[in-house]
């Protein structure tokens, strides 16, 4: 089982739902660090099919935009899907004014992401 | 509630550091939070001050510890005025690649701009480029 310090992870047969325990995601080190465990899910962990909560996100910075924009190439890279759920209306804004809603898959919840998974 | 209650000015020289600027982000959301500010106003300037002084410490000074970011910035319960200065060479604006392009949309870097651009009233570069002057005006429902 692996150590995490930056997500909480519940697996299922196929799917990893993913939540995200830093409130704020603003630290070059938790975004480094966060970024690593999510690559970790599909080079070392083999999943293939992940659910990206984002409920405890009250603030992420640009940076922060860019780990996940590295994630989800790498995600297509590895024919892995992911999809982004529980998105505050302001985070979600952040995602719309720079076009990310267009890039990531989102979904309201995890029950409407496990749906299409 | 007057403005005059909760007119602040803040003026702090911050080291190129990126873990040592977030007590004075908090600092001052704290205080726009006391002259009424709204979580959603709260929310985009904080955004704002995020991504100035973290690009002032990360492509201005390129987090060279000889250098350090000047912030200056005051507000009360309708406007936030801030000034964000590092020691770079500076930059262009109009020369960074537009991020939220269609085919630009996995590049990683480049957000901070068109984000602060999109939260703030005002924003604008001097023509060095390593100054950075921004204005939120808070609409308030009548």
């Amino acid at each position: 089982m692996a150590t995490r310090n930056r997500l909480d992870v519940a697996e299922s047969a196929s799917v990893s739902v993913v939540r995200f325990r830093d409130a704020k995601i603003i630290d070059p080190e938790t975004i480094q660090e966060l970024g690593q465990e999510l690559f970790d899910l599909i080079d070392k962990d083999q999943r293939h099919k992940l659910v990206l909560n984002f409920a405890n996100v009250e603030f992420l910075s640009s940076a922060a935009l860019g780990k996940l924009i590295t994630f989800e190439k790498k995600a297509k890279r590895e024919s892995a899907t992911i999809i982004l759920t529980n998105i505050s209306p302001e985070i979600y804004q952040v995602f719309a004014i720079t076009n990310l809603d267009k890039l990531f898959q989102i979904k309201d919840t995890e029950a409407d992401a496990l749906a299409v998974l | 509630m007057t403005s005059s209650n909760h007119q602040f000015a803040k003026q702090e020289t911050l080291p190129s550091s990126l873990a040592a600027y977030h007590d004075f982000v908090d600092d001052v959301i704290g205080r726009l939070g006391a002259a009424g500010w709204g979580d959603s106003d709260l929310f985009a300037i904080r955004m704002a001050l995020e991504e100035s002084i973290s690009n002032a410490i990360r492509h201005g000074n390129r987090e060279d510890p000889a250098k350090q970011v000047e912030v200056e910035c005051r507000g009360d319960a309708r406007s936030f005025w801030i000034r964000v200065c590092d020691e770079g060479d500076g930059f262009q604006p109009e020369d960074v690649p537009n991020c939220c392009d269609d085919d630009r949309l996995e590049v990683p870097g480049g957000r901070g701009l068109a984000l602060m651009r999109a939260y703030m009233t005002k924003m604008q570069y001097n023509d060095r480029g390593n100054c950075l002057t921004m204005e939120k005006v808070r609409h308030i429902a009548s």
